[in-house]
């Protein structure tokens, strides 16, 4: 950083990244979730990545079990939480061993001095205590003895015991890092209250803990300097704090209401998509029904049963789901009725890495069904184009009558940033009209309703309700005549069957938007994108062309079918780079159908591509 | 429905798709079909086909949605369950009737059977249990019995059965019954209890595979047979059967429904039969009399007890939230965290 020091107050800083650390059971996640509202509210531009492990409870003070959140909060536009932190909180030895050696060199380390003896330095595989080694000279060091001074300041609290009191003490890590960057203390108060309110002895800790922490920051005179960094100058508007399952969630709702169809989620639990099922288990009022089935399979088959009796249905889980789910979404596609089938992709296969992100399902959504059994794909770019896609996809499986595949991830799920709401009046009405008299006159002057009669635009076909008189119908997973929807074994009809549902599908390219370009029209150097990578390569991007270099970045929304200019788009530069979060799928995709030699580059680390990774590649091209 | 004037009367045409149906000649499902299209016109409450859907799954038995004219699912194998429960749960106002082969409800299905029974979606279930895979042309099913020889298990199979009755009431099924297709009468008097029932109604339906399994129940539903080996269970009164009534169902003292002689214990040691005990345990006892048909075997209503049905609990919270918060405002949910302003 290069800003100048003043002789003391406050030091301005255009940004900052901070890393909360702790055990599983210290509330790392809330005190950097509150962190990052106070800073949302105070109108910086952020960016967090919420990393945490997969047990509930590993054993406590050990490394398997620290939990961590970093927040990236600037005064400019930001798309990512960050590269290496300036702060790192760390309330326990295990984390600090663990988290220390991604803190820049130079940078701040606040521990919780309490937690630094014999038995949890043990677990953490220390010998030796590190804050009296001098293995920590590279970094300015303060220890702050947090559980102590918590504990002592809520002495006298009704009903607090020493133990109880001790649960406060991330509040006191985040009353001292909100003094340290002149955070607001209201929206905590405001949340504590809010959340605690049923039991106000905890709501009295909580705030004595909170405030103990701030007073501590001011008052001793261990921290020469606070920091600030002003509002980011974003686009006028009203912004909330979102991140990716909660404006996905929304956008399911208000597709519903756009389309005036009730949700229906048919879902199973699983890490990290079940917050999409509580959210919309708490907007029922909105006629959004809840299905938790008794497996993945259940959750998909539901889905199928409610959309045939026309509900807007839904289905949510993450890669495991998808593989289960494989034989009932080719069921949909072989009904041809509507279905949003969400995948929040994990590190795999099998369990892999549940907590962690990974974007390696896109070659399953697009191939994984037997058969021939094409559907639509679409991803969103970030927690807040969530709500969007979530639009998108009812828009196209309503209109085309087709299960669609949205594909996000763990880090765009948890992840959050400010989101500026959408005029709610500009979002797409999804009309979609039923089918309620007969459609098709024989020769003899009889009226009959044909299920597989096609609307001759759109492909998709007349879609009648139970329900509706005189339209009863069969329909079912055995290929059927186009037309009357009839058990068809004849060869000619299944290979014009296969060829309408393909058509389908390619036939949405005119129905979406070009390729979304960004950068420089004359570069050599394209980077392709899907999905999260969208945050690391816009700032990758933008530090190369601050070196004076000329760069472009497509990103696409829709993956199947590609925008229509797609093939236009990659020939038009020298190089086309794809970094992706496996090992090169959208890469096989695009060097499939475009002849294009792109150039791969990836990661399967559990976390998002870094800033900096994409830089080194990018350079390491230009050369 | 909200009309006032009742639904007109229907018969057996309006209730046949135009479709041939394509099972064996002499297949047991024949007679199934032709009970559901009689039973159906019969029923007081005058159900519609538009408001009527059949879901089936695979196997011989899951082609029946084609053959009725109502709306209908022929969906994946195992999954009719599940896609019903959907289905009901978003359409509460329909009949919705599930059909499936006992490979496709108890083996690779069994998992939605009994927790669409344990929910008590409003579902009737038939569970056409012919012993046999049929449509894979003779494997043995997870209802064969023990040392069947079949292409699978040439040296006979090792697998213990599944009694689907006593599935059914281990899953505590608010509505357990067992018939035969041999008997057009009972099967229809048996869909009709079970349609009428608000909640999972299970049908097991003893049928015959003249292909792969022939004659798999003929020890005890062939006309000669049915008085000695079927037990016939009625509400409310002893457990008696045989050709002269000589045999009756006591419950022993180990709790264990026992075939004895009437005249060896009299009548008042016998079991009345209580289809509306709250507690599945009698019922279950008395589907553990028969260990295959070989043996006298209970058929009828076992069980009938009421429980809140799944999708009216369902659709009331959904009632419930919009009388508290109104039916919702997509700009009201997008306002509804903190938010600021940026100018």
């Amino acid at each position: 950083m290069t800003d100048t020091i003043p002789e003391s107050g406050a030091r301005e800083l255009s940004r900052i990244i901070i890393r909360f650390a702790g055990d599983s059971g210290d509330g790392m996640q809330l005190t950097g979730e509150r962190f990052t509202n106070a800073s949302a509210l105070f109108g910086n531009d952020l960016a967090t990545l919420p990393e945490f492990p997969a047990e509930i409870r590993a054993p406590q003070g050990t490394l398997a079990g620290v939990s961590a959140f970093q927040v990236q909060v600037s005064d400019h536009d930001i798309t990512t939480p960050g590269d290496a932190p300036n702060v790192l909180i760390a309330m326990n030895p295990a984390a600090l061993k663990k988290e220390i050696s991604k803190l820049e060199i130079g940078g701040t380390v606040i521990v919780n001095k309490d937690t630094f003896e014999e038995r949890n330095l043990a677990k953490a595989g220390y010998t030796e205590n590190p804050l009296e080694t001098g293995e920590l000279s590279n970094y300015t060091l303060f220890k702050v003895p947090m559980t102590s001074m918590t504990k002592e300041v809520c002495k006298g609290i009704d009903g607090i015991k020493p133990r109880d009191a001790e649960r406060s003490k991330n509040f006191f890590a985040l009353g001292l890092v909100s003094w340290l960057y002149q955070r607001p203390m209201e929206p905590t108060f405001d949340w504590i209250e809010k959340k605690f309110g049923k039991t106000p002895n905890v709501v009295q800790a909580n705030n004595a803990a909170f405030k103990a922490g701030h007073a501590y920051g001011e008052t001793t005179e261990a921290f020469s300097y606070t920091y600030e960094v002003k509002p980011a100058a974003l686009d006028a508007g009203t912004y909330t704090n979102v991140n990716g399952n909660t404006a996905l969630s929304w956008g399911l709702v208000a597709a519903g209401k756009l389309s005036d169809l009730p949700v229906f989620l048919g879902s199973y639990p699983i890490t990290p998509a079940s917050d999409i099922l509580h959210e919309l288990a708490k907007h029922k009022n909105f006629g959004v029904a809840t299905f938790q089935a008794e497996d993945e399979i259940a959750a998909v088959a539901s889905s199928v049963g409610a959309a045939f009796g026309g509900s807007l249905a839904v289905t949510t889980t993450s890669g495991p789901g998808i593989a289960l789910k494989g034989e009932a979404i080719g069921l949909a596609i072989n009904l041809e009725l509507p279905l949003i089938v969400i995948d929040i992709q994990r590190g795999g296969p099998s369990t892999g890495l549940p907590t962690k992100t990974e974007a390696s399902d896109l070659l399953m959504a697009m191939y994984g069904r037997h058969g021939e059994a094409p559907m639509p794909v679409i991803a969103p770019y970030s927690p807040g184009h969530c709500f969007h896609a979530a639009i998108e996809a009812a828009r196209i499986a309503l209109k085309y009558r087709t299960p669609v595949m949205l594909m996000s991830d763990g880090y765009l799920a948890n992840g959050s940033e400010p989101w500026k709401l959408p005029d709610v009046d500009s979002l797409p009405i999804i009309n979609t009209i039923f089918t309620t008299e007969p459609n098709h006159v024989d020769e003899d002057g009889n009226e009959h309703f044909w299920p597989y009669k096609r609307d001759p635009e759109t492909l998709a076909r007349a879609w009648a309700v139970p329900g509706t008189p005189g339209l009863m119908h069969r329909i079912g997973g055995i290929e059927k005549e186009d037309g009357t929807g009839n058990i068809s074994y004849d060869p000619l009809n299944h290979q014009h069957m296969t060829d309408i549902r393909q058509a389908k599908v390619e036939n949405i390219a005119s129905d979406i938007p070009l390729t979304w370009v960004e950068g420089d029209e004359d570069a050599d150097v394209l980077l392709v994108g899907w999905g999260s990578t969208w945050g690391a390569i816009t700032s990758a991007a933008k530090l190369v062309r601050d070196q004076g270099h000329k760069i472009a970045h497509a990103h696409l929304i829709h993956i199947s079918p590609f925008p229509s200019d797609l093939g236009d788009v990659l020939s038009r530069y020298k190089t086309v780079i794809c970094p992706e979060m496996n090992m090169g799928q959208l890469s096989k995709l695009l060097r499939a159908e475009f002849l294009v030699d792109v150039k791969s580059v990836n990661k399967v680390q559990g976390q998002p591509f870094t800033t900096s990774e994409l830089v080194d590649v990018i350079l390491e091209e230009l050369k | 429905m909200t009309d006032t004037a009742p639904a007109p009367e229907t018969t057996k045409a309006d209730w046949t798709s135009d479709q041939e149906p394509r099972w064996c000649p002499g297949c047991g499902d024949y007679s199934i079909l032709t009970a559901m299209q009689l039973m159906l016109p019969e029923l007081e409450s005058r159900p519609r086909p538009e408001n009527t859907v059949f879901i089936s799954g695979i196997g011989c038995a899951a082609r029946f949605p084609y053959y009725m004219n109502t709306y209908g699912m022929h969906s994946i194998h195992g999954r009719a369950p599940a896609v019903a429960t959907g289905l009901a749960i978003a359409r509460p106002e329909l009949d919705v009737w599930v059909i499936g082969g006992d490979g496709d409800m108890l083996s690779i299905g069994g998992n939605h059977l009994i927790h669409a029974m344990r929910r008590n979606v409003n579902m009737t279930i038939l569970l056409f249990n012919n012993q046999i895979y049929g449509l894979t042309k003779g494997q043995y099913s997870p209802t064969s019995e023990v040392g069947k020889i079949t292409k699978s298990t040439p040296m006979g199979s090792v697998d213990q059965p599944f009694n689907a009755v006593s599935v059914a009431l281990g899953a505590e099924a608010t509505f357990v019954a067992r018939t035969h297709d041999m008997d057009r009468k009972h099967m229809q008097e048996t869909f009709r209890r079970a349609h009428e029932h608000r909640g999972s109604s299970l049908v097991e339906i003893f049928q015959n595979c003249n292909v792969f399994n022939d004659g798999a129940f003929a020890q005890i539903t062939k006309k000669d047979k049915r008085d000695s080996m079927l037990i016939q269970l009625t509400h409310g009164e002893p457990i008696r059967f045989g050709e002269d009534n000589e045999f009756g169902v006591i419950s022993n003292s180990q709790g264990n429904a026992e075939i004895v002689k009437v005249a060896d214990v009299g009548e008042p040691a016998l079991i009345v039969h209580d289809e509306n005990c709250e507690d599945p345990s009698l019922a279950f006892a008395i589907s553990r009399i028969s260990s295959g048909p070989y043996e006298p075997t209970p058929v009828g209503v076992f069980r009938e007890v009421q429980r809140p049905e799944y999708a009216s609990v369902v659709n009331q919270q959904i009632d419930v939230a919009r009388s508290q918060q109104g039916s919702g405002d997509i700009s009201d949910l997008l306002n509804s965290q903190p938010t600021w302003e940026v100018a």
